[in-house]
């Protein structure tokens, strides 16, 4: 089991300033993360003012039930990710290596049934771009853009989360977290969250207008 | 900087955001007329506040990672405010001719 | 670990600095050490700046005749193009956040690194990559929508290689939120005992400011860039009327993050005055917590008047009003620094080294740039100079009459910490007389070709212009000699110049309580602070050399 020292970096004091300045750097990350989606967020914003009845009439053709089922099993994602960080606190590494796999197995299922989406949507023409047809119509191409760049993004991020975890996963299998040093997987869970943050917004924007 | 919270509250918090969800998706049902969107807005923020305090501990952290948290999210709202004021200020009958 | 009081520390002159400690080049392209970090950028920066400035000097030699027979149109277009994309992106931002940054910033707050000096490694690497691609899209042939690339020229018509140009600043920006990221956390978490908020030196709070800007801002850029490159490649995007989209979205997402930009730019280079004015008038800077807070300040208000680049864009005339208004309001801090500085110099023990005098210069110089940035702000002036060689000549006084000169500056200064060694001072002072001469002279002239009406980006212009483009151009080959002969003796120094001692200028700081050049780890032992930052002794006492 390697010694807690040497999981000290040398720049730092001692590991609780280590561990602080982590959190606070991934938390200031998610902050350029909540810009970076912020300009996409602000674009639709715009044009759904601009145009309220063709993005009504767009998100009627979303998949709600594939949609509203993600958002479900993303929220759980969190919750096994909260239990795997739970479980690190308390150097439990057999817990912490399940709640992972159990966090990176639902993200996975999310980005399966994303694909199944895309898939349905491309089929029926609802790709932006030469082939793009609502209802013989271009209206609400504006929409599909943003939703396939929006939920597209959104899907990297996820990519990501699932890698980063899955590392984490390995580092803990070999051993080195201890009972003092863990926050890797504190701060790997804070950007899983935040992911589930970007899509908790998404869900309502893309799948939930004009529906009455 | 409060203890962490039990293995409890966190299946609580989850069953909350589902629930939420499910509030969300019914409340989408209903004809509300302009107040569809602020619900549904007001929903995902009460579920983001949960995430945020419980799963990501923020209930826990240093008043300086709310000050951090807190600037991320008002520079978001920064840059959505001033450029509708371009946007929601265009067709003002004074102004178009 | 054995901690010793600032002011008292007696460093032994290690055998070992981190200059000497690895001479292969893996020891420098593998290195986590902020300070030869910093002279990895020191070293890049330079190389775009080159280059930058090269088209420039083609431009100004076009400009000397009113008929645009030097070069095409198009090749112009891609001229200032290539001048303006390397010099915001891969000279200015960088400069002395990344070099200067990078190297003082953890001693000046008694780290013995920054935060996570990895991430600093790798920050290097993005921006070295994110130059490669652009240095792609130069070689293939260049880019001519201008730094701005709006839409749709950019998305839609241009023919040239946007999208290699796009990708090297997406990259690049993603250096600059790193280094942003860094230093708020070494500045938040790493500072020596006893060294709380208000002792800090103000380059900190300059940087800190910076940082801010820095992470919040530059992920605005990254998915405008983004969505532009997107529509270039699919054929539509949000910005192409075809889809209902609006062109104005793009310059609205460009400038929230580019006006802060500006700032960017700025900031860093107030923090170096302040240090030098304090250092070379001997005197503690007058109002240091209105200096701090309007460094904040600053950063704050930067935010909020973007749509003053966008007056004439058929931006809404209301969102115009506002944002004139909030234009205003930013001058202001900048203004009570100005003051602040010029009430450190009254009745100060002033001495006119080389950094002093590019300082001094630095306050006229921005002064003169802020306040015409004050007319521009002005809706009615405005719509008569926009576009024109006024706004060129603005911002050339802030950036380069104000940044580049601080930039200078604050080389100089710390020159014998980074480097161990003194450069030649007359040489120095004389560079920067030169510098001083040369930039008013092709500068000021530009401010009355604006108002007499000769647009900015047009290589032709009527011939009734041509006396003060002669002017200019006249400038700009004496600014260039004032930049090459730093060039040269700077890199003359590293041989040849005398050895500087731990603190030659007798400064305050904790980057000069440890040897020069400082060793790995930046000090034998950790400082105590219990000082105020600037605690020069009131003047008409000798300060006791132990």
């Amino acid at each position: 089991m390697p010694e807690p020292a040497r999981a000290l970096a040398e720049q730092f004091d001692d590991l609780s300033q280590q561990r602080e300045a982590c959190e606070l750097g991934m938390w200031t990350f998610l902050a350029t993360e909540v810009l970076f989606f912020g300009g996409l967020f602000l674009a639709y914003i715009v044009y759904r003012g601009e145009y309220p009845q063709e993005f009504a009439e767009a998100s009627r053709r979303t998949e709600l039930v594939l949609g509203t089922l993600n958002t479900a099993i993303l929220l759980t994602s969190s919750l096994t990710m909260a239990l795997a960080v739970q479980a690190a606190r308390a150097f439990q590494t057999r817990q912490l290596v399940v709640r992972l796999t159990l966090t990176v197995l639902l993200g996975s299922i999310f980005l399966a049934v994303k694909g199944f989406e895309y898939h349905k949507e491309i089929s029926e023409h609802l790709l932006p771009g030469a082939h793009y047809s609502l209802a013989g119509s271009k209206r609400g191409e504006i929409f599909f853009y943003l939703y396939f760049a929006m939920t597209g993004l959104h899907a990297l991020h996820v990519l990501a989360g699932i890698c980063l975890l899955s590392g984490m996963a390995v580092l803990a299998l070999r051993r080195r977290f201890t009972s003092v040093y863990y926050h890797p997987v504190e701060i790997s869970g804070l950007y899983w969250h935040f992911v589930d943050i970007v899509w908790v917004f998404l869900y309502p924007l893309i799948y939930l207008i004009g529906l009455r | 900087m409060k203890t962490p919270a039990p293995t409890r509250v966190y299946w609580i918090i989850w069953a909350s955001l589902l629930g939420l969800l499910g509030l969300t998706f019914g409340a989408a049902r209903l004809n509300l007329g302009q107040f569809n969107s602020v619900v549904a807005l007001t929903i995902s923020v009460a579920k983001t506040v949960l995430i945020l305090l419980f799963f990501m501990h923020l209930r826990e952290s240093k008043r300086i990672t709310w000050v951090y948290v807190a600037a991320g999210l008002f520079w978001l709202g920064l840059l959505v405010a001033l450029t509708l004021s371009d946007y929601w200020t265009r067709n003002l009958a004074a102004v178009s001719k | 670990m054995r901690t010793v009081e600032s002011g008292r520390v007696r460093p032994v002159q290690p055998r070992e600095n981190y200059l000497s400690a690895g001479d292969t080049v893996s020891s420098w392209l593998l290195t986590t050490d902020h300070k030869r970090i910093g002279l990895l950028y020191l070293a890049s920066i330079l190389f775009f700046f080159a280059i930058a400035a090269a088209a420039a000097a083609l431009m100004r030699i076009e400009l000397i005749t009113p008929k645009g027979d030097l070069v095409a149109s198009e090749t112009y277009n891609k001229l200032f193009t290539v001048h303006g994309v390397l010099m915001v992106w891969f000279f200015l931002i960088p400069s002395i956040p990344a070099v200067l940054g990078n190297f003082v910033i953890p001693l000046m707050i008694g780290a013995r690194d920054v935060a996570f000096p990895k991430l600093n490694l790798l920050s290097w690497y993005l921006f070295i990559a994110g130059g490669a691609l652009a240095v792609y899209s130069i070689v293939r042939g260049g880019v001519d929508t201008g730094w701005t690339f709006y839409t749709p020229y950019s998305s839609t018509f241009s023919q040239t290689h946007v999208i290699s140009m796009a990708a090297g600043i997406f990259v690049a920006g993603f250096s600059s939120i790193i280094t942003g990221m860094n230093f708020l956390i070494t500045i938040q978490k790493m500072r020596a005992p006893g060294l709380t908020w208000f002792r800090l030196p103000l380059f900190i709070w300059s940087m800190f400011a910076t940082s801010m800007i820095l992470v919040l801002a530059t992920p605005v850029l990254a998915i405008t860039l983004a969505l532009m490159s997107l529509e270039r490649i699919w054929g539509i995007g949000i910005f192409d009327p075809k889809l209902g989209g609006d062109p104005i979205l793009f310059q609205h997402l460009f400038w929230f993050y580019s006006h802060p930009a500006v700032y960017i730019m700025i900031l860093p280079g107030m923090g170096v005055v302040s240090e030098v004015i304090a250092c070379f008038s001997k005197k503690q800077i007058f109002g240091y917590h209105f200096v701090a807070f309007s460094s904040l300040a600053i950063a704050v208000i930067g935010f909020l008047v973007w749509g003053h680049h966008m007056f004439v864009s058929s931006q809404s005339l209301y969102a115009g009003v506002v944002f004139s208004f909030l234009s205003f309001l930013v001058a202001v801090p900048s203004a009570i620094k100005v003051f602040n500085w010029t009430a450190t110099l009254y009745k100060g023990s002033i001495s006119f080294e080389t950094p002093m005098l590019y300082v001094l210069g630095f306050i006229g110089l921005f002064t003169v740039g802020g306040l015409t940035g004050l007319f521009l702000a002005a809706l009615g002036v405005d719509v008569h100079v926009t576009d024109t060689y006024f706004v060129v000549a603005h911002f050339h006084y802030i950036m380069v009459g104000g940044m580049v000169t601080a930039f200078m500056g604050g080389l100089h200064f710390w020159w014998p910490k980074m480097t161990g060694r003194l450069y030649p001072e007359r040489l120095g002072q004389l560079a920067a007389l030169i510098t001083f001469i040369g930039f008013n002279l092709t500068f000021f002239p530009q401010f009355i070709l604006g108002y007499l009406g000769m647009p900015r980006r047009y290589h032709a212009y009527p011939d009734e212009f041509q006396v003060y483009n002669v002017l200019s151009s006249a400038g700009a080959s004496i600014l260039g000699v004032g930049y090459l002969l730093p060039l040269i003796y700077l890199v003359w120094s590293l041989r040849h110049g005398k050895r500087a001692e731990e603190n030659p200028w007798q400064a305050t700081g904790l980057e000069w309580q440890t040897s020069s050049p400082p060793p790995v780890h930046n000090f034998e032992e950790t400082p105590i602070v219990t000082e105020q930052a600037y605690h020069y002794p009131p003047l008409g006492e000798e300060e006791e050399h132990a």
